[in-house]
């Protein structure tokens, strides 16, 4: 019997969010007396970095799967998931993952449950707490299945190190599907929105896309990606994909700068769960000053060129 | 060509979220339902390509008889007939297998990125799985040509085209078009399309919702003076401790 958890390793690196499954399973594994396996179906597999994040195993396919798609990856994902008897099947809840997810459950006959913040409760059943309502809040659910998977959060656990070393085994897997990916368009040297630990984000407040520039020096600084609400995305200053709220991305970063956004209910549901909040706004109305914990009354232009000059 | 399009009904973006018996259920007293805003995209674009193929659009919905005013706006946008599976939705996986049993045949089937309600977004990887047929999610583009399904999709950092032939289902995203608003003549056509109501087949079940909670509240706000914008690096550094 075995918690899995599934490694995604792209652009030559483990993801971040994979390091954080394998050590919320190694956390849950202390409790239970199960052993952690993680599973990897492409690329070179490095089983010190997945052991000392976790693992007792390393299950590896040597077998190239091609590029990913979410019905033959899932098929393999299932098939090495039964050959460890996994019990728990941890998969981040990221583009890739949470289209896998479920054709891995369907698979397995899994309850499943995507969006999980953070370390299943087993003390009576087992039941996950997800994000719901867009983020304005939570609920808690209970699986019942023999298999369970789970789709967890990125930033919902944080990565840990044991001092050990995990076994590596390899297999032959494959599988094919009718899916054809013509091309790839990857914005490089940007930091993943839905995985960064500090968010600086724009709206209306900034007046333009031409505007942009102050954001970014300051995300840059920070190690930060950048985000917008809706209005900005709507009217093509910036790309859908930065767009956080209701109808965009949910993020959960420790650190979420809001600069010159008034804060709607809708925007809100998406940022609500940041550790940190600071709003930027020259409105002392803004509703986003109730959000946050720490806030500036003024002028975007005349704070940001601050706020760029002390990050230095 | 045939397209079926899956619908969601959802509380209005702008609800305020709060629940009862004991925070076991959602409060739906005085909450306006809307058709998912994703489901309304995946329908457009579906509408779109039907007609410029001579096709028909489907939509089906798993829910109560509540749910009709929505189900008559989708037809009001121009979906040909409407089925709806009667029974209450509890879960994604009970929701993907009622809507798997009448999913077949269909040339494309197209979701909601997510209902923006329970936000699971897995109905396009269920149903894919359970009709054994390529799922594609968050998509911005979606053509049909020459006989290939054609997609833009996120993935992470990025995007992706991908192409399909055959059957396939593929779930919305924003970028994909701009949602329709149906007109008088769609208004009044729809009164009389057919909405046919199916009992469901297989009652799965799948997770249980057992409690709901909210976020705990913010401990008030800490302003900086605007001239001394450059503190709030140090507290942020210092006392928040989160750079």
């Amino acid at each position: 019997m075995s918690l899995v958890v599934f490694i995604e390793f792209a652009d030559g690196v483990y993801k971040k969010s994979s390091l954080e499954a394998l050590s919320m399973a190694r956390s849950l594994a202390e409790s239970t007396q199960q052993k952690v396996v993680a599973v990897q179906l492409n690329g070179p597999c490095d089983s010190q970095i997945l052991g000392q994040h976790g693992a007792h195993k390393v299950l590896h396919n040597g077998s190239d799967l091609g590029a990913f798609a979410a019905d033959s990856w899932g098929k393999a994902l299932a098939q090495m998931c039964q050959e460890t008897q996994a019990e728990v099947v941890i998969i981040s809840n990221t583009y890739s993952g949470k289209s896998l997810a479920p054709r891995v459950a369907h698979e397995l006959k899994a309850d499943m449950a995507s969006q999980v913040v953070s370390m299943p409760e087993t003390s009576n059943g087992f039941r996950v707490k997800r994000s719901v309502f867009s983020g304005k809040a939570f609920a808690w659910v209970q699986l019942t299945s023999p298999i369970k998977v789970l789709a967890l959060t990125p930033n919902s656990f944080p990565i840990q190190t044991w001092n050990e070393s995990a076994s590596l085994e390899t297999t032959q897997v494959s599988a094919s599907s009718t899916i054809q990916v013509e091309s790839v368009q990857k914005v490089s040297g940007k930091i993943p929105l839905t995985e960064a630990e500090i968010v600086v984000s724009g709206g209306r407040g900034m007046k333009g896309p031409e505007h942009w520039g102050m954001i970014e020096t300051l995300a840059n600084q920070l190690g930060a990606a950048t985000a917008c609400s809706k209005p900005v995305s709507d009217m093509g200053w910036r790309p859908h994909s930065e767009h956080v709220g209701q109808t965009g991305i949910t993020i959960k970063p420790n650190l979420y700068i809001a600069v010159g956004i008034s804060g709607a209910i809708q925007h809100l549901a998406g940022v609500s769960s940041s550790k940190v909040i600071v709003a930027i706004n020259k409105d002392p109305e803004a509703p986003f000053f109730k959000a946050a914990d720490y806030g500036i009354v003024g002028d975007a232009f005349e704070v940001l060129p601050q706020l760029i000059e002390a990050s230095k | 060509m045939n397209i079926l399009v899956c619908i969601s009904v959802v509380p209005d973006t702008t609800t305020k979220i709060s629940f009862t018996d004991n925070d076991t259920a959602f409060q739906t007293s005085g909450v306006q339902f809307i058709l998912n805003p994703y489901d309304e995209l995946a329908l457009t674009r579906g509408l779109e390509i039907a007609e410029a193929n001579g096709g028909k659009v489907t939509v089906v919905h798993v829910g109560l008889s509540d749910s009709e005013a929505v189900i008559r706006k989708a037809l009001s946008m121009g979906a040909e007939a409407a089925i709806r599976i009667n029974a209450a939705p509890t879960d994604a996986q009970q929701v993907a297998s009622e809507l798997a049993a009448i999913a077949g045949g269909y040339d494309l089937i197209l979701t909601g990125r997510e209902s923006i309600d329970y936000n699971g977004g897995l109905i396009c990887g269920l149903l894919g799985a359970a009709l054994n047929i390529p799922s594609i999610n968050v998509v911005t583009r979606i053509d049909y040509i020459n006989g290939t399904w054609s997609f833009d999709r996120d993935i992470d950092g990025g995007k992706e085209s991908v192409s399909v032939q055959g059957p396939c289902v593929a779930s919305a995203q924003k970028d994909l078009c701009e949602p329709r608003i149906p007109n008088m003549r769609g208004i009044m056509a729809a009164r009389t399309k057919p909405l046919t109501v199916l009992e469901p087949k297989n009652n799965a079940s799948g997770v249980t919702y057992t409690q709901f909670e909210l976020p705990a509240p913010k401990q008030g706000v800490k302003l900086i003076d605007p001239s001394q914008a450059a503190e709030l690096i140090s507290l942020l550094k210092n006392e928040a401790k989160v750079l």
